[in-house]
């Protein structure tokens, strides 16, 4: 795969002097000019997610002020839109401090580690039929999960290193929340590749294209598995005990501040956007259009440029009720960067010579509101749900989630066998597999809540539980 | 050229990081570093195109195994630990068996060159286009001509689950 795409031959002049240099040379442009999509993907990435990790930051602070009937930051920019620009500033020059017993090279490296898992499985995430790093990997949605799955080393040894009781309880929760939660979604993530029947990502966007339906209606228990497991393994709430602030001040992350703090941050929003993509990849149909299969709703296509446009004019309506001019200006010029990003992708669907641009530009769109909306059905669970006790979220894990997973993934197979070998519509054997797996689960939670009810009679209570704490 | 460049640079780093983990005193660092040599394993594999052998590898042993192995180490004061379990002719025992391993691999080495196309050193590697896909191949393999050996492995660890979680289980009942 390295050396396998050297097709353009470069047209280099030949330099009389040093010809050895000239080689090099000539290496060099055939690599640019052979990778040139991958290595702008690889840049755009790493300078646009701490951007866009900032601004989920924000839009989270202002949904949680929206639920809970506040207005959320208001002044740093109109409706705090330079909210995150502040904060980064902040964080930038706030003091270094390294306590001093801790051990140093691993503190230093354990942040690094979280962020830089998180980036590089990004690489091999498909924004879009047009935007992907790593093209070609045989492997690609095991690469997303196994490399993201490493920034838990960094959150271990972060733990370790700080030499804090905080810090070192965070660590150890958040590793037996991990290996716990990621069995559970691991065989969520095998029942959408058995209807996949491949492992790359673009194969399993074009399998969810050929069977004509997202494999969230084919398999809906592994997606909502696989929503619960995720919010686990990014330890948000009502599973982010690692870092419960009212029991172990800020968990594994006590003794960070300033620079590392916000690499540690930036790891975990970006392992959002990771696990929101893979989501999207496996369940929600990627980058197509809803109904893209369907030739008469080809018209929807129209709508990438509508939604952006709509939220241009909303600029503009709330653009007179600014209270200061700069924030009026500045409301303007929201409106109409909304509708120059609009015109651009309106422009190629009418003009034919450009319409080359629409699958990848239009894929793009949607595989991106995808994982938002993903992102934003996250926080609407942060703001509704109280925190788990360690106890419940090792037993929900382990006696309700695996248990389930392992009997939905069965499930899958056989509807896949009486589609294949009987003939039935793939929703009926859907619907009928999904229908035993919900009379399981109803089963297995019946079951636990005997258990914890046996557990907590007063003979039981002296049986001391492995897990608590 | 890139192929070669790519596979001195894992193989390079993997030994240095080996050699590092052999001989640091802190055992976090030395899992660390053990970590970076399965890595640059991993990366081997990769470059030799096995890439379903190269994800598994992160998968199980970086992401599964080493975590569990930091886990362990830092719930455990190894440095109490150690005092017990060292003893005073572990450094002899590890030269004889470094020695004799060096003697292997060496004549492994010797022969190879001695019967072309049956040793190590096949003479004309296929091109990296021609492959096969790998996972496909493995799984293809993995379930019609190694079946039974792949069950009885897999009877194997359950006994070892079954096993570990009966032993656990009695420890808490003494309590």
């Amino acid at each position: 795969m390295l050396l396998a795409s050297g097709k353009v031959e470069p047209r280099v002049q030949s330099f009389p002097v040093l010809p050895q240099m000239t080689s090099t040379l000539q290496a060099i442009l055939t690599l640019l000019q052979t990778w040139w999509v991958e290595i702008t993907c690889g840049v755009v990435i790493v300078a646009v997610v701490p951007l866009i990790a900032g601004y989920v930051v924000l839009v989270e602070r202002k949904l949680m002020a929206d639920m809970q009937a506040r207005l959320g930051p208001m002044r740093v920019g109109p409706h705090g839109l330079l909210q995150p620009i502040a904060d980064a500033v902040k964080l930038l020059l706030k003091e270094d401090i390294i306590p001093d017993n801790a051990d140093k090279l691993i503190f230093w490296l354990a942040p690094v580690i979280s962020m830089v898992a998180a980036m590089t499985s990004m690489g091999a995430i498909a924004f879009g039929p047009a935007f992907q790093v790593a093209r070609d990997i045989n492997v690609g949605i095991l690469f997303v999960i196994g490399v993201s799955s490493l920034g838990l080393l960094g959150i271990i040894l972060g733990g370790w290193a700080s030499n804090s009781h905080y810090s070192i309880i965070g660590a150890i929760r958040s590793t037996a929340q991990l290996v716990s939660y990621e069995t559970a979604a691991g065989f969520a993530i095998v029942s959408a590749l058995l209807l996949a029947g491949t492992l790359k990502i673009r194969a399993i966007v074009d399998a969810q294209q050929q069977s004509g339906v997202w494999f969230i209606f084919l398999a809906p228990i592994a997606f909502f598995i696989y929503l619960v497991a995720s919010i686990a393994e990014t330890n948000r709430a009502p599973f982010d005990l690692p870092e419960a602030e009212s029991e172990l001040v800020a968990g594994y992350m006590t003794e960070y501040s300033g620079f590392r703090w916000s690499l540690y941050f930036l790891g975990e929003y970006a392992n959002m956007i990771v696990v929101g993509s893979v989501a999207t990849t496996l369940f929600l149909g990627g980058w197509l259009r809803p109904f893209s299969n369907v030739h008469w709703l080809d018209w929807l296509d129209i709508l990438p440029p509508l939604i952006i446009a709509a939220v241009g004019v909303y600029c503009v309506y709330r653009a007179g009720k600014q209270p200061v001019p700069v924030q009026t200006w500045f409301m303007w010029a929201v409106a109409l960067a909304c509708f120059a990003v609009a015109a651009i992708f309106a422009v190629p669907l009418f003009v034919a010579p450009l319409k080359f641009v629409v699958p990848g530009l239009h894929g793009a769109f949607w595989f991106l509101l995808k994982v938002s909306g993903y992102i934003y059905v996250f926080m609407w669970l942060r703001f509704t749900l109280p925190r788990y006790r360690f106890d419940q979220l090792m037993h929900l894990g382990w006696y309700i989630l695996i248990p389930l997973a392992i009997v939905n993934v069965l499930a899958v197979g056989v509807a896949l066998i009486l589609e294949g070998e009987f003939g039935w519509n793939h929703w009926l054997a859907a619907a009928v597999t999904s229908l035993v797996t919900l009379g399981i689960a109803a089963f297995l939670v019946n079951l636990h809540d005997k258990r914890t009810a046996a557990a907590s009679s007063p003979a039981a209570a002296s049986v001391t539980d492995p897990y608590a704490g | 050229m890139l192929d070669s460049i790519v596979f001195y640079f894992f193989a390079g780093v993997a030994v240095a990081s080996a050699a590092l983990m052999v001989t640091r005193r802190n055992a976090v660092h030395s899992a660390v570093l053990l970590v970076t040599t399965l890595l640059a394993t991993a990366g081997i594999f990769l470059q030799l195109r096995a890439e379903f052998i190269f994800i598994a590898q992160i998968i199980l042993y970086v992401g599964g195994i080493m975590v569990l192995f930091i886990f362990v180490i830092m719930l455990v004061r190894l440095d109490v630990a150690l005092q017990h379990i060292r003893f005073r002719l572990q450094r002899w025992v590890a030269l004889f068996v470094a020695f004799a391993l060096g003697v292997e691999i060496t004549i492994v080495l010797l022969f190879a060159r001695r019967l072309p196309g049956q040793g190590l050193l096949i003479q004309e590697p296929a091109s990296a286009d021609k492959l096969p896909p790998n996972t496909e191949e493995l799984a293809r393999s993995l379930f019609s001509s190694y079946l039974l050996p792949f069950e009885i492995v897999s009877v194997l660890l359950l006994v070892a689950m079954v096993g570990a979680v009966v032993m656990a289980k009695k420890r808490i009942n003494d309590q």
